[in-house]
């Protein structure tokens, strides 16, 4: 049987643990859990690596290309609208709810009279799905929707417009309820972050009289570094998988306006029936979001220790 | 000082009011009848009450099928991705497993992968088994996706769990499962609380597995179910927004209930 290691020296404790066998049901313990995540998600995504190289109907055997399929994408102008929307959508959505959250934190931080209706108030979205999220907004964009309404009322009456139906407006129509959603999201991180600052350190700065601005720039921002870069990486997979809110508003359209990578291949997959394809396009995907996911790991593996 | 004061509420409050709105709007959309929306318009102030929306929503559009198809995917996939990933969490934390920090890292690995990599061949791979189009495929796959996830946040829990309490059950005579089951597992309760409360939502949300396992009307769990919806009833915007409504209640449900550790949860790995 096994033994735990806390209040012995370290090595000592090391050497006693590597003498004791692991028991059976210690290993059905870890094992299970990776035998089941082996099936349905490792074993999935080497044969999805693989049918990136073929083309496939999903009937007949797939046939190996090569890199053809990743040299098809340079001729495919959807392919690179795609791209182009999933860069802007990463910007975008990635860069203002960044921005957003961290001000709504700070807005938010201090405990006072009203402070927690006002965080659930912008939190609440939190909770909806996407699907529901973009229904409410659909209400909202519908060409005699509340939106035009306003706009009449305030006398803009010339900007007025199908929201989601016009190839110009679609991407950021769309873009403007995942923001609703998402920003309530990294609020609470930055929350979070910002409750874990030590009080010592502003009343530092004030003593020295640092003003409003200062503190920020020279206590909080520092103190926040490794909230930051856990926002970064849940942005940047977030705004890679991004797909329920643009199929449930426009499915990419029109046009492919709106398409994102994520919806390009859906559709390509389960719509076009061209499975090595889809499969490269997932391709791009995952390069795209490999440094996230390695910094991501490298963190993880050194708090770990 | 008092200026301030008066400032800080003027903006908060605008903001939670301009947050709040769509959510006003959406419900009092799904209380107004067809006639009034389709002759005074869809941005217009409500002029009638009627709960026909939810009728027609949950009833004939399918919204209490879905719903009961959400809960059996729903809760057995939570149920199941908590009790293995709790079960590999204790095990790598607890004990000398061999690559253990290895094994973890691969684990959380596996959830950080883009769902896209995943959508054609675990299609393929639930056809091949003949679970494809069934709620089996669609429990399978998201515990198997979220293990990675869970496990990772509860190893880092439990490895902060006092070592004398495990010793003094070992000189008890306590067993592996018996140590688990009835000491470390309880001990770990607020964590599972906080991922069981975010697996929850996840799972109930979710639309892309859903649609990439299930094909038939009758198995769509409520979110893709939603979406059939907004198909079947093109611009009977009571009924969209009725079952947008029905569609939010568990979640907003569970979160009410778990307030506290869904937020901690959601702010996991932030404070680190």
């Amino acid at each position: 049987m096994a033994v735990l290691t806390a209040e012995k020296p370290k090595t000592a404790a090391r050497a006693a643990n590597r003498r004791r066998r692991v028991s059976p049901v210690l290993l059905a313990f870890v094992l299970v859990p990776l035998v089941v995540e082996g099936f349905w998600v490792f074993w999935p995504a080497l044969q999805g690596f693989y049918l990136a190289l073929t083309n496939w109907d999903g009937v007949s055997a797939p046939t190996f290309v090569g890199l053809g399929n990743f040299a098809e994408m340079f001729s495919d102008d959807i392919f690179k609208t795609a791209a182009l929307d999933t860069v802007i959508w990463l910007v975008l959505f990635g860069g203002l709810s960044a921005a957003g959250g961290l001000a709504l934190a700070t807005l938010l931080q201090k405990e006072r009279r009203g402070v927690g209706f006002y965080r659930a108030a912008l939190f609440t979205p939190v909770v909806f799905s996407l699907v529901a999220t973009s229904l409410i907004w659909q209400v909202i964009y519908q060409p005699d929707g509340v939106f035009n309404k306003v706009l009449g009322a305030i006398g803009l009456e010339s900007w007025q417009h199908s929201w989601l139906a016009d190839p110009k407006t679609a991407l950021y129509a769309v873009l403007v309820p995942a923001l609703w959603r998402q920003l309530g999201y990294v609020m609470v991180l930055y929350l979070a972050g910002l409750k874990g600052i030590d009080p010592a350190l502003y009343e530092a700065a004030k003593l020295d009289g640092a003003t409003a601005w200062q503190q920020f720039r020279n206590v909080t921002w520092p103190q926040l570094r490794s909230v930051n870069s856990v926002v970064l990486s849940v942005i940047i997979i977030d705004s890679l998988r991004s797909f329920d809110v643009v199929w449930s508003m426009t499915k990419g359209g029109p046009y492919h306006s709106s398409e994102l990578l994520s919806t390009y291949m859906y559709a390509t997959a389960f719509q076009s029936l061209r499975l090595g394809y889809a499969s490269a396009l997932a391709v791009v995907i995952f390069v795209l979001a490999f440094g996230v996911i390695v910094t991501y790991l490298v963190r993880a593996f050194r708090e770990d220790s | 000082m008092k200026t301030r004061t008066f400032g800080f509420h003027l903006v908060a409050g605008g903001l939670a009011v301009l947050w709040l709105l769509p959510i006003l709007l959406v419900l009092t959309t799904s209380v107004r009848s067809f006639s009034d929306i389709a002759s005074n318009g869809l941005g217009a102030l409500p002029s009638s009450f009627s709960l026909d929306g939810f009728g027609q929503a949950w009833g004939e559009g399918g919204g209490g099928h879905a719903m009961l198809n959400s809960l059996l995917v729903t809760v057995p996939t939570v149920l199941l991705a908590l009790l293995l990933s709790s079960a590999a969490a204790f095990a790598l934390s607890r004990y000398a497993i061999p690559f253990r920090r290895t094994l973890i890292l691969v684990m959380l690995s596996g959830n950080l992968l883009p769902p896209q990599i995943l959508l054609v061949p675990v299609a393929k791979l639930a056809e091949l088994l003949g679970i494809y189009d069934t709620l089996t495929a669609l429990i399978v796959v998201q515990v198997g996706f979220g293990l990675g996830f869970y496990t990772f946040v509860l190893q880092g829990f439990m490895r902060s769990i006092p070592d004398k309490v495990q010793q003094a059950a070992l000189i008890d005579g306590a067993g592996v499962v018996q140590i688990f089951w009835r000491i470390v597992l309880p001990m770990t309760r607020p964590a599972l609380a906080a991922l069981g409360a975010l697996a929850f939502t996840w799972t109930f949300n979710d639309l892309l597995w859903s649609i990439t396992v299930l094909r038939t009307g009758s198995v769509m769990p409520v979110t893709p179910a939603l979406l059939g919806l907004q198909g079947q009833y093109v611009s009977n915007w009571n009924v969209i927004a009725a079952g947008s409504v029905i569609a939010a209640v568990p979640t907003v449900a569970v979160f009410l209930r778990f307030q506290k550790h869904f937020i901690s949860g959601l702010a996991i790995g932030a404070i680190k």
